[in-house]
């Protein structure tokens, strides 16, 4: 007590600021940075998270790299994000563009794009499951087969399960890109149209050159942040695949699903903290690979 | 400040009183299981019997969502915080005798003779030397459920009795629409729900094969009745045309909406398909194979003491674990949960076995084999990925079943090492 007397009152001040720092500091600590050095740990240790934790030094990373499924998983987790983020950006603009233009029930049509977003991922993943299912309950089919079109396979397909699951991805993801394109155009300062217009600039050059380089912080923002989402995607194909988790024959399988798989089911602890490194360590080179591309020079 | 000493010195010798005064009361021991209302129920209803003979013990039970139970379990124990007696999955045991997390039962009051004359045999799998380690209050095995509606349709008298009966009974079962798509198939198929356990223990050994040898660490299929065997299984859609994997996106779900004739599965269906209204259901025995020969795949959740239960814990725990593998515990298990019977003098009852429901389980669980799994769900992908391969790849039979065989002895490997 007597110690917290005698400081002068900056002294005091700083002794304050460091109390309310602590919260945050501590929690970070504890609940982020503590287990991510911990996980870090047991990926070079043999674990079952029953018994006791053995060194292995990094055989597990070994066994990483000569796993075929662990290639196949990775090449997932890349076409999810080489497929999702453009596809998902460019309808979202496009739309964007042109509900900006819409003057007639220009809130409805917008929350008509934003409720997906809302609804529960995993609701979501089921419904389009059943849509995607064959004769007689799937949607899709049975509407194929009304026409006296031959079936597709949608999920029990090696090459069609992965875009089919990436769809109801993006069309939840929709009206979140669309909010935030929305106000990135509501912010370009419209005196450059005009100037346009007075110059008789085209519609199309317009939009190369005003438009979207103005719009360039939005696409950063929002190419950084969805590509994320798709490297990390996980609730559409756990759910969408539930008895087949990733399948069939791992084609849908992204990495994510992989470390839950190896930890929750395998109980192989380490195995699944060293895919977790790779995953964190390929997130972190995505996104700042995207911020150093995307920057404004 | 005084006065903020005084305080928290009173509330303190107020609680250790508190807990003194609680602890000479009764002893009280935990107890978990994972959560399904019928369990649940059922455990109610065994400790409140086992209350009521033992007053002077209270068992406190708590229950998780099955998705969650498994981490839940090996994170408590370790950390002295879990339960004294415990419910788990047989193919479990090796983990946690291996952590030292259960302690064996007492050979005095659980002997191995009687345990080996009272139980069925697939509870021997629970024994680690001269005791055993947990005990089963019941057990599951397969059997063929069929849709009574749809059989006297078809015009056919009763439930297949052998493999060739099946495949004939199904021909006449499947519907399909003007286009050739199936609309009602006549057996459902898919290794993703119990037809892998129908393999495994049923169709291999039925064609005259033993599917795993060394206690379950060889991989032993790659043979010719283990290619008999998967021929059988994919026939039935791509020769037959009777049904097709993913048919409804889940077997079980097929069967309730009265889309499939036949469907394999556990005793534990049993009470959901008593609640779909309108659909009229009969279980039979699995179908036997050409030359009689019958086979089954049993299953089953086990109790066990926990390291944690110690001193006067410690022989409540016993106590506990005696009652509720007791015949009286077990027809109440049957009873409530629909789980058989954990020993032939409770399950093997006259009402038992000539039951309509309950008779088809129990009279398999006497050719009943249970598989010990290193990773059952790893184990079963590699079952699902073999159809798969056949299915989407073109892969042969025979590459399709050795391509298994070698991804599954890797597991086994790798898990034992």
């Amino acid at each position: 007590m007597a110690f917290y007397k005698n400081l002068t009152i900056s002294q005091k001040q700083i002794v304050w600021a460091w109390c309310f720092l602590a919260v945050p500091t501590v929690f970070y600590v504890t609940i982020r940075f503590y287990p991510t050095a911990n996980a870090i740990l047991v990926s070079f240790q043999d674990w079952n998270l029953l018994g006791t934790r053995t060194w292995t030094g990094i055989d597990n990373y070994v066994k990483l790299f000569n796993d075929p499924v662990f290639w196949k998983v990775f090449q997932n987790t890349f076409l999810y994000l080489i497929i999702g983020t453009p596809v998902s950006l460019v309808i979202a603009f496009v739309v964007a563009y042109h509900i900006d233009k819409v003057r007639f029930m220009h809130g409805t049509i917008r929350a008509l794009y934003f409720v997906p977003f809302m609804t529960s991922a995993v609701a979501m993943a089921w419904v389009w499951r059943w849509f995607y299912q064959p004769v007689p309950i799937g949607v899709f089919n049975n509407f194929l087969a009304s026409l006296g079109i031959a079936q597709i396979e949608f999920l029990n397909s090696t090459t069609n399960a992965l875009p089919a699951i990436l769809a109801p991805a993006v069309w939840a993801g929709l009206g979140f890109q669309i909010i935030i394109f929305m106000a990135g155009l509501r912010a370009i300062p419209q005196t450059y149209y005009e100037a346009a217009r007075i110059d008789g600039v085209s519609p199309m050059a317009t939009l190369w050159e005003i438009t979207l380089p103005l719009l360039k912080p939005t696409i950063v923002f929002l190419v950084v942040f969805s590509s994320i989402g798709f490297l990390r995607i996980f609730d559409q194909v756990f759910n969408m695949t539930t008895n087949n988790p990733g399948g069939p024959l791992n084609s849908t399988k992204p990495l994510v699903l992989m470390i839950y798989d190896t930890a929750f089911n395998g109980f192989d602890m380490g195995y699944a903290a060293a895919q977790t490194v790779v995953l964190f360590l390929v997130l972190l080179v995505v996104s700042l690979l995207q911020l150093r591309i995307l920057r404004d020079r | 400040m005084k006065q903020f000493r005084n305080w928290i010195l009173g509330a303190a010798t107020a609680a250790i009183t508190a807990g003194g005064s609680f602890s000479a009361q009764a002893v009280e021991i935990e107890y978990w299981q994972y959560f399904f209302e019928a369990r649940i129920t059922a455990m109610d209803q065994l400790i409140e019997n086992f209350e009521a003979a033992n007053p002077d013990i209270t068992v406190k039970m708590t229950h998780f969502p099955y998705a969650d139970y498994r981490t839940k379990v090996a994170a408590a124990i370790p950390a002295g915080q879990g339960p004294d007696v415990v419910q788990l999955f047989y193919g479990w045991l090796n983990d946690y005798v291996d952590a030292n997390l259960i302690q064996p039962l007492p050979a005095d009051q659980f002997p191995i003779d009687k345990i080996e004359a009272e139980f069925f045999p697939m509870v021997r799998a629970m024994k680690r030397g001269d005791n055993y380690m947990a005990l089963p209050t019941a057990v599951r095995s397969l059997a063929l459920f069929y849709n009574k509606r749809l059989f006297e349709k078809a015009g056919i008298d009763g439930p297949p009795a052998t493999l060739e009966e099946l495949v004939e009974s199904a021909k006449k079962l499947a519907q399909k629409d003007g286009a050739g798509n199936l609309t009602t198939v006549g057996i459902t198929t898919g290794m993703t729900a119990q037809d892998h356990h129908w393999f495994r223990e049923g169709l291999i050994r039925q064609f005259g094969g033993e599917p795993y040898t060394n206690n379950y660490q060889t991989v032993n299929y790659n043979t010719d009745a283990g290619l008999a065997a998967l021929k059988f299984y994919t026939d039935l859609e791509d020769i037959h045309e009777v049904t097709k994997v993913g048919f409804m996106d889940e077997p079980q779900a097929a069967f309730k909406a009265g889309r499939a004739g036949m469907h394999i599965d556990g005793s534990f269906r049993i009470g959901a398909l008593d609640k779909v209204r309108g659909l009229k259901w009969g279980v039979a025995e699995l179908p036997a194979a050409a030359d009689g020969t019958k086979s089954n795949y049993s299953s089953y959740w086990v109790n066990a003491i926990t390291t944690k239960a110690t001193g006067e814990k410690y022989e409540a725990a016993v106590k506990f674990m005696a009652y509720i593998t007791s015949d009286e515990a077990m027809q109440i298990w049957l009873d409530t949960v629909g789980e058989l019977p954990a020993k032939p003098s409770a399950a093997l009852t006259e009402a038992n076995a000539s039951n309509e429901t309950f008779g088809p389980f129990i009279k398999g669980l006497e050719y009943a084999h249970t598989t010990i799994f290193a990773n059952e769900s790893g184990q079963r992908q590699i079952m699902v990925d073999m159809i798969s391969r056949t299915d989407l790849e073109d892969q042969s039979l025979e590459d399709s079943l050795a391509a298994a065989a070698e991804a599954e002895q890797k597991l086994l490997d790798e898990y034992y090492q």
